[in-house]
């Protein structure tokens, strides 16, 4: 059954960036949007499972750091080739200055 | 001595995912992340100028090439933009499909079809095999994009540079294609749901050709093939002459692009043809970073990294030996020295790599 885990401080990410979050034997994304707002999804790339931890956000775009594929991180879809299925997305929520993940 | 098999459907492939070569973990030299955000921080600037010179460039050589044409005098202006044709474009089918090149996707979009079409890569096929060569980079039977295998093919790699095997490879597989067809290596690293594309791409190409040639019968003249398809085989010297240069008589089976690439020192024509790509450990250390911010990236890891060759000709004193040894035997590489300054390669896990006797 999903909960809400504390998943890291709001400074703990830049803005326009994003953070790996591990939780269990899962590995996670953690986005901070240009607009201030928080997302997360699964941390590794559908196409060939590499992290997304070190790719480059830009806008609502993580682009994975090996093969330059895109996801949209608000919904997950795959943008551009060679990522083909989408990214999991989870719901976040920010309570003072923590962001909480629902796993 | 060890054969090897470079095909992705043979023994060699299945070894490399039993060794767990195959999609593994490679190197990285340290940089701090925000140094890193910066580096691969997109902007359509540079590439927008570089496109205006390469375009405007091409449409004036081919413009004074007509005019002068069938004049010996044409001659120049024709060799000049077969380079821009047969050898710039690669190295813009290669960062557009990296879509680094511009900030803008749709600009990306737009050089790479283009690319594409004057190198004769399919852009759906191209772009998935370029995805495995940067999984797999020399990785055997895993990279379908290795250029000098062992022995190396030197007949092959010199009929190359007038684009003669790559470029009948090229207009072959766009037929295939084009009758509805995928090559069964092909299939093996592009996903079902894309295969279709690569089939319509290629229709587009034979109508392309096809109105080429028609209008070459019409003129009774080959000039038309001069402005397009030709250029592909007598401008590709270029491209060839850098590409050989990115790994040709460096190891392979290895999961560290110090010990697989090469980073050369070159004049500043070849590097707006070649789009920087001479700094090529870099650019498979982090195919993130586009190219015109390759020079920056040199100098913040330049101490991790092999001291690169200083020239085109210090890079070919170093690749003919190599090669030529490599005829009589398969297992000789280069392994070139780190400096003082750099983390050590990890002999542990190239073990079978590097336990041949190199340089």
């Amino acid at each position: 059954m999903a909960e809400w885990i504390d998943a890291c401080a709001t400074d703990d990410i830049d803005e326009e960036d994003l953070i790996r979050f591990d939780h269990g034997d899962r590995t996670f994304a953690i986005y901070r949007s240009p607009n201030d707002e928080f997302f997360c999804t699964d941390g590794l790339c559908t196409h060939e499972q590499v992290h997304l931890e070190d790719g480059l956000v830009m806008d609502y775009v993580i682009e994975c750091p090996k093969h330059n594929g895109q996801f949209d991180y608000r919904t997950g879809e795959a943008k551009r080739a060679p990522v083909c299925a989408n990214l999991g997305t989870y719901p976040v929520k920010v309570e003072g200055d923590r962001v909480f993940v629902e796993i | 001595m060890t054969k090897r098999d470079y095909s992705l459907l043979g023994p060699d492939s299945e070894r490399a995912v039993e060794t767990g070569l195959a999609t593994a973990e490679w190197y990285h030299t340290d940089i701090p992340r925000k140094e890193m955000k910066a580096l691969m921080q997109r902007s359509d600037q540079p590439a927008i100028r570089d496109a205006i010179i390469l375009f405007g460039s091409m449409i004036v050589l081919a413009g004074i090439g007509i005019a002068l044409w069938p004049s010996w005098s044409s001659a120049p202006f024709w060799l000049a933009y077969g380079v821009l044709y047969g050898s710039a474009m690669d190295s813009r089918w290669h960062e557009c499909g990296h879509g680094t090149a511009f900030k803008t996707p749709w600009m990306n979009n737009v050089v790479y079809q283009i690319a594409s079409f004057c190198m004769i890569r399919n852009p759906v096929s191209w772009r998935w095999s370029h995805a495995r060569h940067h999984t797999d980079t020399i990785i055997v039977g895993r990279d379908p994009e290795i250029v000098a295998m062992r022995p190396p093919a030197l007949f092959r790699i010199f009929l190359n540079f007038f684009g003669i095997f790559d470029a009948l490879n090229g207009w072959k597989r766009m037929l295939l294609n084009a009758v509805g067809n995928l090559d069964p290596e092909e299939a093996t690293f592009i996903p079902e749901q894309e295969q279709h594309k690569v089939i319509g791409v290629a229709r587009v190409w034979v109508l392309i050709y096809l109105a080429t040639i028609v209008l070459a019968v019409a003129m009774q003249s080959i000039l038309p093939l001069m402005v397009i398809g030709s250029p592909r085989l007598y401008g590709a010297w270029h491209h060839v002459m850098t590409g050989i240069m990115q790994h040709a008589g460096l190891a392979e089976d290895v999961l560290d692009h110090r010990l697989n690439s090469r980073t050369v020192y070159i004049n500043p024509i070849s590097r707006f043809v070649y789009w920087n790509m001479n700094y090529h450990v870099e650019h498979h250390m982090f195919p993130m970073v586009p190219y015109h911010r390759l020079p920056e990236l040199h100098e913040k890891i330049k101490h991790d990294l092999p001291a690169p060759n200083t020239s085109i000709l210090d890079a070919y004193r170093e690749i003919w030996p190599a090669l030529k040894r490599q005829l009589r035997y398969e297992d000789f590489f280069v392994k070139r020295e780190l400096p003082g300054s750099a983390r050590p390669y990890r002999e542990d896990l190239h073990e079978q790599a590097l336990s041949v006797p190199a340089e």
